[in-house]
């Protein structure tokens, strides 16, 4: 009998197909909403103006700007006159969505922020949808029941003339998380350990839908956490079934329908769950019960270990030996004590307002560690607003951090805020690889706790221990 | 673009596995606003101390225009979907790069600008690794890559991307052409699909 049971993901790619896969040719898939932001879209304007082509749906094209952004008073009241390559990219990207009839938070907006934290802020994310930016932790969108993916500025300028990709379908799998996420462990500490078990191309060439008791009860901040890193497993995307956590943190947000065409959407939304027996190519088990708090003491986010664990032996595995090199960390030592520089709680990973709770908490009547800098960025200017409005702001100039403006910032290093050539970063950004938070810089990955924790003792702790 | 039938160079191999795109074109970079020119920034914190000086690299030591054919170790071009990282190698002087496992959106990214991402097995890839600097062919009609002493190693490559390739020509025009279907799509199109994003 053929299995007539659809996945989630199943469901999503049927509905967008304008016409289908052949052995010829890839189907030709229609994109809802497109996320634009200042660094990957300037070459595919180009290509518009070059062939005299405009943008056919505007009213799916969302921007804002991030990567390039300054995160200091100063450098958002200088970049009008700031001639630096971040200035000109910014500006040139508000000045194409201005030609081409986009809409873009942009820095004078007090609705900007990191694309993917604005999309679902915004109400813009939603189920169902198919969902791409030229950024590859648009598998963050996911955590709606969306199809989320990263595309590369060639394929920005596709959807920018067409609103469709072309695109084979990849293959599924399901990530199983049952148990419970012990008390101290965060979504975070969940996915960095999926990555460690299945490695950092585990996931190529699959959509992963996270499925299980323990992703029923993370909420939307944390289910964003986990389908953010899914392109850290080299996956194509990550995707969690919608269900009233979803309905509920949507409910009454800007662009999402109103009225009795709410209840209309909701009842859409509630098929979209996979249905019962439906095949995955892959299936992946992992119990959250059993997890601890996790940090990465590596070069790429796989390299990764329990924060009360032991850095591996090298043994003959020359990458291994590279990692360790590089980060200057001994084969079987323990990661706790490892002294280090700089804390930056932040990114599209792990800067919404519970994640900057999570890090206040840890923080309230401490003080970071002498010598130590501590970073906070949120995530968007109306999550600044709301941790303002909860004192969080004043926790963490109290505890002696610095308080920014939002924007990708120290996760990516191109808007002047770097770690350091040679320092430690303990970071709760997504990428550890070298080099990411500026040349040199050795980046610890872990949670908004653990990194608060980290920057109260000035060395890698289990925040479990400052946990009241 | 120019049609693409036949690469035919020495290999420069990099044998660290999952060599990521901030290793090809570190961030910092990513603040131009063309395509052109990132080649002298490839892999530039392994080429390039602190000060700018030049490292002892196997980078620095090979003619990139004889060595147009970049061996990598597993999972190569892992991490962003910046495109630059193809533009980079591309100006750098690469043409193709040849590993067990490339990644997803790397792979889109350089069919779309002529430059071949060939996975092969992991015996042809062994001897690779062992071979630098060996002469080697890719053959992108037949699909193979042939390796000195008559050795042919199939590999897959999307069929559409190929024949782009091949004609010379770019995936827009084919979407483009599509504009009646897509218009037919939107007007059939259900409730959520298609729905415009602005404030209600």
């Amino acid at each position: 009998m053929v299995n007539q049971a659809k996945s989630m993901f199943d469901k999503i790619w049927a509905r967008h197909i304008v016409s289908p896969e052949t052995a010829d040719t890839p189907a030709v898939l229609y994109i809802d909403l497109h996320l634009t932001h200042e660094v990957t879209t300037p070459q595919a304007f180009s290509v518009l103006r070059d062939r005299g082509l405009g943008v056919r749906r505007p009213d799916l094209t969302l921007g804002t700007v991030d990567h390039s952004s300054p995160t200091t008073t100063a450098g958002l009241r200088g970049i009008a006159t700031a001639d630096t390559p971040q200035a000109r990219q910014i500006l040139e990207f508000e000045r194409n969505c201005r030609d081409f009839g986009i809409e873009c938070l942009g820095l004078d907006s007090e609705h900007r922020g990191i694309v993917h934290v604005v999309g679902p802020e915004q109400g813009a994310t939603q189920p169902g949808k198919t969902i791409v930016c030229g950024d590859s932790h648009t598998s963050t969108h996911g955590a709606f029941g969306a199809l989320a993916f990263g595309i590369g500025t060639t394929e920005v300028g596709h959807v920018l003339a067409t609103q469709c990709l072309l695109q084979r379908k990849p293959r599924s799998m399901a990530v199983n998380v049952g148990g419970v996420l012990p008390a101290g462990v965060s979504a975070k500490d969940l996915v960095l350990a999926l990555i460690g078990k299945i490695g950092v191309g585990g996931g190529s060439g699959h959509v992963i839908e996270y499925r299980g008791s323990a992703v029923r009860a993370l909420s939307m901040e944390e289910r964003m956490t986990v389908c953010n890193m899914s392109i850290e497993a080299g996956a194509r995307a990550g995707m969690i079934a919608p269900d009233e956590t979803t309905f509920e943190y949507l409910r009454g947000r800007p662009r999402v329908p109103g009225g009795a065409q709410w209840e209309a959407a909701v009842a859409r939304w509630r098929e979209l769950a996979s249905d019962e027996g439906a095949a995955f190519d892959k299936e992946v088990e992992l119990d959250a019960s059993a997890l601890a708090p996790m940090v990465t003491y590596g070069t790429n986010p796989g390299m990764v270990i329990p924060v009360d664990g032991r850095i591996p032996a090298t043994g003959d595995d020359p990458a291994l030996q590279k990692a360790l090199e590089y980060m200057g960390l001994e084969p079987g030592a323990a990661i706790a004590g490892s002294p280090i520089d700089i804390v930056f709680i932040g990114s599209c990973t792990n800067s919404r307002i519970e994640d900057l709770r999570a890090a206040a908490a840890i923080l309230r009547e401490r003080k970071v560690a002498a010598g130590v800098r501590l970073l906070v960025v949120p995530g968007s200017q109306a999550i600044k607003r709301a941790a303002e409005a909860e004192g969080i702001d004043a926790v963490v100039r109290a505890a002696g951090g610095e308080w920014r403006e939002s924007g990708c910032s120290m996760c990516i290093a191109m808007n002047g805020d770097s770690v350091g050539s040679g320092k430690y970063s303990v970071s709760t950004s997504n990428r550890n690889f070298e080099g990411r938070q500026g040349a040199g810089a050795r980046t610890l990955l872990a949670g908004p706790a653990t990194a608060a924790a980290a920057a109260v003792t000035g060395r890698v702790t289990d925040p479990r221990e400052l946990m009241v | 673009m120019d049609p693409i039938t036949r690469i035919h160079s020495r290999t420069l191999v990099l044998p660290a596995t999952d060599i990521d795109t901030d290793q090809i074109i570190p961030a910092r970079f990513l603040t131009t606003t063309a395509r052109a020119g990132l080649g002298r920034h490839a892999f530039e914190d392994w080429r390039y101390d602190a000060d700018g000086t030049p490292t002892a690299h196997v980078l620095n030591q090979l003619d990139p225009g004889d060595h147009r054919i970049l061996v990598g170790g597993h999972n190569f071009g892992c991490g962003s979907s910046r495109e630059h990282a193809p533009w980079a190698l591309l100006d750098y002087g690469f043409r193709a790069v040849i590993s067990t496992g490339i990644a997803d959106i790397f792979t889109a990214n350089s069919l779309k600008n002529g430059l071949l991402p060939v996975v092969v097995d992991e015996p042809a890839h062994r001897w690779l690794l062992d071979n630098p600097g060996a002469e080697i062919d890719i053959d992108l009609e037949a699909c193979v890559v042939r390796l000195p002493g008559d050795r042919e190693v199939a590999f897959h490559i999307e069929p559409f991307a190929r024949y782009c390739l091949l004609q010379g020509i770019d995936q827009l025009g084919f979407l483009l052409a599509k504009n009646d279907e897509i218009a037919a799509f939107e007007r059939q199109a259900g409730p959520d699909v298609s729905a415009a994003t602005n404030p209600n």
